[in-house]
């Protein structure tokens, strides 16, 4: 066993900070260490908090995170932050809210920029979790900026969602109607302590009315004054409730298989794009961009005529 | 492979704003690091926890309650005990040049005083992560 391992294993924090550097350092030796880490797993249940920025989403966990360990948790947390498109440097200032909770020997807090990901949670992020999970969290949070499309990435690597608002995003009702209520088991109205929180909760219910839950989880909607650590107890129990209908339905087993195909197939894709571009070389792809430039033939045309080009090679029986 | 330099800045002691630590960390995010942001009020315990589970390469503090010559020492001896002491201490503050030489001696990096171009900063790191960063702890 690689040595690092076993110190992740035997819960050494440092071993594990290293371990975390090299998966979302995407070195080489990382796959190595998952392949063994990844045995190690327990399945701890993935909580997953999305939001616009300044919703309360680490003050929400922070409260989270005291009522897990008040259960006897062990909680590792995720908070994922934008990478500046402009110089790939990021602030992450998740840890702002989390401090009383920082030096609890049962928590184990990593922040994460989003790097080269599209959406907001680091195409590395879901590695992380595993690593926490061998490591012994057997709760672990996952807090990502929701700005459209990233949301999906959260519900994809988490067992379950929170989504959380607040009342003055009185125009998100319109988001949610774009992509939010697909993704929400749990929707929280947070600064609940402001004017318009019980109008967001009636809008946010009656949105959900409209559609038809049979047989599926209606995502309750609760209020939090996450500040004051008002509501955080009612949203653990949700969580809960949630994790044992899903159980129960087997809507858990069926989204950790979609989650881990997803994850299989993105890999895939990336490896496959890797070792074309090495075999291949850029050459290759620049003579296809000149011919698409040349209005010999479309992207689309080029894309697929490699491809099956491709295929061909790696389905000729070998000389 | 995709490494950034990885900085934790914060602010210990109990004096009151972080308009000078958030400045610091928006110039090393502009020049492509990723600081992990830790705001006010942290002991040498936290910021030391903070800089282990974030894995960073750099701790950059800004001391300006003229406690430079407990917190720098502490942090440094907090760092070595959790087999940290590979990691580049610096930071900022009111502090004399006799007081920027005792903590040289005792591991702390460069200290910069008020007024500092945030670009001298960033060159620091940079030029220190070149030499250093990524060895093994
Ligand atoms: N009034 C009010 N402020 C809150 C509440 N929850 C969090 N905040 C504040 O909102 C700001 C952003 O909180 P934070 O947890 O960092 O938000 P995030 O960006 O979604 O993680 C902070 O100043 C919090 O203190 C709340 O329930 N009521
Ligand atoms: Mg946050």
């Amino acid at each position: 066993m690689d040595p690092l391992v076993e110190r992740v294993l035997q819960g050494e924090k440092s071993a594990l900070a290293r371990v975390i550097s090299r998966i979302e350092n995407r070195e080489p030796q990382a796959v190595a260490l998952l392949d063994e880490l990844f045995l190690h797993q327990k399945a701890a249940p993935r909580i997953g908090v999305t939001g616009p920025p300044g919703a309360g989403k680490s003050t929400l966990v922070t409260g989270l995170i005291r009522i897990l360990r008040e259960q006897g948790h062990r909680v590792g947390v995720v908070a994922v932050d934008p990478t500046s498109p402009f110089s790939g440097g990021a602030v992450l200032g998740d840890r702002v809210r989390m401090n009383e909770v920082a030096l609890d020997p049962g928590v184990f807090i990593r922040s994460m920029a989003t790097r080269g990901s599209l959406g907001g949670l680091a195409s590395t992020s879901r590695e992380v979790c595993e690593a926490l999970d061998a490591f012994g969290s057997d709760r672990i949070l996952l807090e990502t900026v929701g700005v459209g499309q990233s949301e999906l990435d959260v519900a994809q690597a988490a067992d379950s969602t929170v989504v959380v608002v607040v009342p003055e995003s009185g125009d998100s009702v319109q988001a949610l109607k774009a992509g939010l209520m697909e993704i929400a088991d749990i929707f929280v109205v947070n600064k609940a302590d402001r004017e318009g929180a019980d109008r967001m909760v009636h809008d946010l219910e009656s949105a959900l009315s409209l559609k038809n839950w049979k047989d599926r989880w209606k995502p309750p909607v609760l209020k939090t004054v996450a500040s004051r650590g008002e509501g955080i107890r009612e949203v653990n129990e949700a969580l809960e409730r949630h994790a044992a209908w899903q159980l129960e339905t087997g809507q858990l087993s069926h989204r950790r298989r979609e989650s881990v195909g997803a994850r299989i197939l993105e890999l895939t894709r990336e490896a496959v794009t890797r070792a074309v571009l090495a075999k291949a070389g850029r050459p290759e792809l620049e003579a296809r961009v000149d011919a698409v430039l040349k209005g010999v033939e479309s992207p689309y045309r080029a894309a697929e005529r490699w491809a099956a080009e491709l295929l061909d090679t790696a389905n000729a029986p070998s000389p | 492979m995709d490494r950034r330099i990885r900085v934790l800045v914060g602010k210990p002691g109990l004096d009151g704003h972080d308009r000078g630590a958030k400045v610091v960390a928006a110039a090393l995010r502009d020049a492509g690091m990723e600081v992990i942001y830790t705001g006010l009020h942290q002991t040498p315990e936290m910021i030391v926890e903070a800089a282990v589970q974030e894995d960073v390469d750099v701790v950059a503090l800004s001391v300006l309650s003229g406690a430079h010559l407990t917190v720098f020492p502490r942090v440094r001896a907090l760092l070595e005990e959790r087999g940290a002491g590979h990691k580049l201490l610096t930071g900022g503050g009111i502090i004399p040049d006799e007081d920027i030489e005792m903590l040289k001696q005792k591991g702390v990096g460069r200290l910069f005083g008020p007024g500092t171009n945030t670009s001298d900063i960033v060159e620091y790191i940079r030029e220190w992560a070149r030499t250093h960063a990524h060895s093994e702890g």
